[in-house]
């Protein structure tokens, strides 16, 4: 577009004192620019028309600050995202962002200066989601000194991270780096964990959220039980175990898996013989007999009230459904895993204890065919992005299977391989080299069975043949997703989400670590896919972005909120519009009076006002109808 | 002849009102992306859609716009509750008066736009410039000078 033609056309209005243009407004001498020009010709307001205000108001308006003006009198004019980024005819476009820019001027001219709102902040944090991500970001705030509230929906912390094996690139075993940090979160003074729990309800705002969690009944007492296990014994009702994605069963009074913190059973209530009324009550008895006396079968659910200044989502992912990708059988075919079942079954604590055995017969594969981007990078039928971790974890599959069982043959379908990390690229070569892992470029088609064999058929796209292999086992690396109520929890938050699901950052770049919703930072999974050490330093991350905020006593808040004019009649009906109760009748006066405190300036009181008796400071009734005109005109 | 020249001449004016928290954002990464959209509709960025009185859209139509939109985030996902809840409301109200003008309806459109819904964004402007390019200009403006 033509800035040019924008700038000659702004200066040559009345109202406007000086109108130039940069390249780079924010860069230093952009900045250096706006300064010098509010001193030397006095200005009183400025419009800075440049990219859109999610980017840069507030640096903008700091400047006019730091230049003399009241920040409330800078304003931003989008002519890029609004225009020049969307608009392919030029002059079009020029004239938009000619209209854009007199719209912010009408309103700065009907902008008053104010002053921030100062509001005290809760120094504690809330944590949700117990996984790596989530216990990585309660140690780092807790260890900082502040309370933080770890709310797990399951029955133990650990995650997805607890179920895994070895960790890539070095083969690490996952539980050793994540048990001790399981155990320090338990310990630590700082922390108050609560498992089987759930954020119902969050009011509030930056600093000072006011938090519902909803603990299902603890039936047993975290603090007297000693994990002894007698319980389990008694108990007559079994269950596919979801750790081990049912490859193996387990009592309905249970523990998640040998590390789970806190180490104490868990009852699984929906698949009890019965609670209400009691149907069974083995478990207790045994229980009562030890003298532990740790189970109370009548508990309750319980509502914990919670105050924080923070809060940190850190919700993980889960995997797509197998059993849609109807081409690879899983679900009809025992002998098709996905990555997560074949990853319990190399763990030493798995269901096979390591061994890798074919779930239909329990014979030792030989033939082992992995897919990877199982239902990824489809976005006619499945999942449209890239998980960003089946290429190392399959690379690691694959070398594991040979160290298992030598004289086997591996076969690893890959459309391109994938290993961005430190060290990642390497291992993924060292593997294929050193172990004789067989990779072909190209798609699998169909996976049928045939006289006990699986019949894979694909295509390798290297040498443009179609291959056929008769394997015993087949793997899919199937995409991570959300979790499950990620899109209850976003909307609890008021936090939004991505196309896919995911929470989405504010900014990919300038803010990574925030929901778009003050206080509220993201880690881990369930902001994007991503492996271990990202999902560490994401925590990290979003930990100290919490600590930022908790480092100062009070905080500053937006002063564009409501305020009742002269012409109140008292009549009451903007009370209950307000959905923070900031609005009430004076009792002396009779008329509707705003806690500033309390508002959170949404204006829709504003517009429900029949005498327009109310104003939104800084966006007023007259501001919006100057802006309607500016367009209009 | 004319009224075919009319037509291929005529360039709606649209007023929009987007709450910053979902339907700005959307904007925006239709913005990022790049996404290609008629420069028909100049944008307002307000807090909520709740901020909307209905009066504001016809004052537009009033001033010389040829349609209004007003755009917030999907039920559930409001920042401030329900906000929207309450544009929703006011918004079936305003359809009832535009009636009583004689302003045919598909002028003013309430739209749910999330802020990873770019695409949606470029899409209603694209629908809207081109559902009003057909219905022709609004005229109110001169209309109600005659009349007064």
């Amino acid at each position: 577009m033509n800035i040019k033609e924008i700038v000659e056309k702004t200066g040559k209005r009345s109202d406007i004192v000086f109108a130039a243009d940069h390249k780079y407004l924010c860069s230093e001498p952009g900045q250096a620019l706006i300064k010098d020009s509010i001193r030397q010709h006095k200005l009183d307001a400025i419009v800075v028309a440049a990219c859109s205000p999610a980017m840069h108001e507030a640096t903008f308006k700091t400047l006019a600050q730091l230049s003399g003006l009241n920040k409330y009198n800078c304003e931003i004019a989008n002519i890029r995202e609004q225009s020049s980024w969307v608009h392919d005819d030029p002059h079009k476009a020029t004239a938009k962002a000619h209209i854009i820019v007199s719209e912010a001027i009408e309103k700065v001219k009907l902008n008053e200066p104010l002053q921030p709102i100062t509001v005290p902040v809760t120094r504690k944090v809330l944590v949700i989601g117990g996984g790596i991500a989530g216990i990585r970001a309660s140690l780092d705030v807790a260890n900082a000194g502040y309370q933080v509230y770890l709310v797990e929906k399951s029955g133990s912390i650990g995650g997805r991270m607890a179920q895994l094996s070895e960790t890539f690139p070095t083969l690490d075993c996952a539980t050793c780096i994540l048990g001790p940090l399981m155990v320090e979160v338990y310990r630590h003074p700082n922390i108050k964990l609560l498992r089987l729990s759930k954020v119902e309800e969050v009011r509030g705002y930056i600093g000072n959220f006011k938090v519902k969690v909803r603990q299902e009944p603890e039936y047993v007492d975290v603090a007297k039980c000693n994990a002894c296990g007698e319980c389990a014994k008694v108990c007559p009702a079994e269950v596919p175990n979801e750790f081990d994605f049912g490859l193996t069963w387990r009592k309905t009074i249970y523990t998640p898996f040998a590390q789970a913190v806190p180490p104490a059973y868990v009852l699984d209530a929906k698949n009890c013989l019965g609670l209400l009324p009691q149907a069974c009550g083995e478990c207790q008895k045994a229980c009562d007999q030890l003298g532990t006396a740790c189970m109370n079968l009548d508990a309750w659910p319980r509502t914990h009230e919670l105050e924080v200044g923070a809060i940190i989502v850190s919700t993980g992912y889960e995997l797509y459904d197998a059993t849609k990708l109807t081409e690879y059988g899983y679900g009809t075919y025992p002998d098709v895993m996905t990555s997560i079942e074949f990853e319990r079954m190399l763990s030493a604590s798995g269901p096979t204890l390591g061994e890798i055995k074919r779930p239909s017969d329990g014979r030792v594969p030989r033939e082992i065919v992995f897919v990877q981007c199982a239902g990824q990078r489809e976005p006619e039928t499945a999942l449209p992005y890239c998980s960003k971790i089946c290429c190392m974890y399959t690379a690691r599959h694959a070398m594991m299977f040979k160290e298992k069982v030598p004289d086997g043959q591996t076969y690893v379908f890959y459309m391109d391989i994938r290993a961005g990390g430190k060290g990642y690229e390497e291992f993924v070569k060292r593997c294929q080299e050193e172990r004789g892992l067989l990779y072909l470029r190209g798609r699998v088609a169909k996976v049928y069975e045939e006289n006990g064999k699986l019949i894979v058929k694909g295509v390798d796209t290297i040498s443009g043949k179609r291959v056929q292999i008769n394997a015993d086992l087949v793997v899919l690396a199937v995409g991570m997703i959300p979790s499950a109520g990620s899109k209850e929890l976003a909307s609890t938050l008021k936090a939004s989400l991505d196309a896919n699901g995911f929470f989405s950052e504010a900014h990919p770049k300038l803010r990574p670590l925030e929901s778009p919703t003050a206080g509220i930072y993201l880690a881990g999974a369930g902001q994007s896919p991503k492996d271990i050490p990202e999902t560490v330093a994401q925590a990290s991350g979003a930990a100290s972005k919490a600590l930022d905020l908790l480092s100062s006593p009070t905080l500053e808040r937006e002063p564009t909120v409501a305020q009742v004019l002269e012409t109140c009649s008292g009549c009451g009906i903007c009370i209950p519009v307000c959905p923070y109760d900031a609005l009430s009748l004076n009792a002396n006066t009779n008329l509707a009076e705003v806690s500033e405190a309390l508002c959170e300036g949404c204006g829709t009181c504003v517009a429900s006002c029949p005498s327009s008796s109310l104003s939104l400071r800084n966006l007023t009734d007259q501001q919006m109808l100057a802006m309607i005109e500016a367009i209009v005109a | 002849m004319e009224a075919v020249e009319l037509e291929k001449t005529f360039e709606p004016k649209i007023v929009g009102f987007l709450c910053k928290w979902c339907s700005y954002a959307g904007a925006d990464l239709a913005g990022t992306s790049r996404m290609k959209y008629p420069p028909n509709l100049n944008a307002m960025r307000v807090n909520c859609s709740g901020r909307i009185d209905p009066s504001f859209v016809l004052r537009a139509l009033a001033s010389g716009a040829d349609g209004v939109l007003i755009a917030g985030c999907h039920p559930g996902d409001c920042h401030y509750t329900n906000g929207n809840l309450k544009t929703l409301r006011r918004f079936r109200l305003l359809q009832r008066m535009l009636d009583q003008f004689g302003i045919e309806r598909e002028r003013v459109r309430l739209e749910w736009i999330s802020a990873s819904e770019g695409e949606k964004y470029a899409r209603v402007v694209r629908g809207m410039t081109e559902g009003i390019r057909s219905l022709g200009p609004l005229n109110w403006k001169t209309t109600m000078e005659v009349v007064a």
